[in-house]
């Protein structure tokens, strides 16, 4: 069934953080399973953008996740982490270190908020610098780049 | 690397998170400076510089009605802002649309399997 899709929210509550909010016509453990097995992980992490060569999750407190995601052009980026808390179809807590910038590690907090058969899905991304949170916006993704690109031309132009 | 001025980036101008709010509070509706005193809880001299900073990166406009100075939101002056974010949006838009389909057929499987 065609559910008309929403956009996601994204907000920048602070300086370092970053929040990203979605509804999702699905139950809150189902949505935990696709968030959290690595077979379902890799059906929609890439969206269409590339494929996910690596999905690692060793879901328990301590445990380490890597994610390496290759673009059709070959341009691979990977991200990894480890779990800080977790409480299963609720809660998921994890840092988060994108291996081009491994200095700017941020503190990811997942909740899914089910409320009449559907799910509330947020992510919080707290970095510990107003530069690694700004980065984070700026890279990832080819246009995200650009955008990134343009906007250091045009501060460099004003140098 | 030199930092713009807070008074002529809308970047620069909207990190203070009080500044923020006030743009939160300005996004419904038009407000007299005394209403934005109260509902941000701060002195007014405080609050009104924040908003003359608001103002000289045109994210807000003021007008004079009576003896009252009633501010509101000027969206355009934020689209830079929203410019800046809106391809990481697009990024997990499309990536949510792809977990939509995944959930489609969990719900399916569960639907079937009667676990």
């Amino acid at each position: 069934m065609a559910v008309t899709s929403q956009s996601a929210k994204v907000t920048l509550p602070t300086d370092t953080q970053i929040k990203i909010e979605r509804e999702f016509d699905a139950p809150a453990h189902l949505v935990y399973r696709a968030y959290t097995e690595p077979e379902l992980v890799r059906r929609w992490w890439t969206a269409k953008r590339g494929e996910m060569t690596v999905v690692d999750i060793d879901l328990r407190v301590g445990g380490g996740w890597r994610y390496v995601m290759e673009s059709p052009d070959g341009f691979e980026v990977a991200f990894h982490g480890e779990y800080r808390e977790i409480v299963p179809g609720e809660r998921l807590v994890s840092t988060e270190v994108y291996e081009a910038m491994p200095d700017a590690a941020a503190l990811d907090t997942v909740t899914f908020e089910e409320r009449h058969g559907r799910t509330l899905l947020t992510i919080l991304v707290e970095h510990t610098r107003k530069e690694h949170r700004d980065a984070h916006v700026e890279s990832g993704m080819e246009e995200g780049l650009q955008d990134a690109l343009d906007l250091l031309e045009q501060v460099a132009a004003t140098l | 690397m030199a930092r713009a001025a807070t008074t002529t980036d809308t970047f620069n101008a909207i990190a203070e998170p009080r500044r923020r709010q006030i743009l939160d509070l300005l996004a419904d509706r038009e407000r007299p400076v005394n209403d934005l005193v109260d509902l941000l809880g701060l002195p007014q001299p405080q609050v009104s510089k924040h908003l003359r900073v608001l103002r000289e990166v045109g994210a807000v406009h003021v007008r004079e009605l009576g003896r009252q100075r009633l501010y509101s939101l000027n969206g355009r002056a934020l689209k830079p802002v929203h410019d800046w974010v809106q391809p990481f949006e697009a990024a997990w838009s499309e990536r949510f649309e792809a977990l939509d389909a995944v959930l489609d057929e969990l719900k399916k499987e569960e639907g079937h399997g009667g676990d």
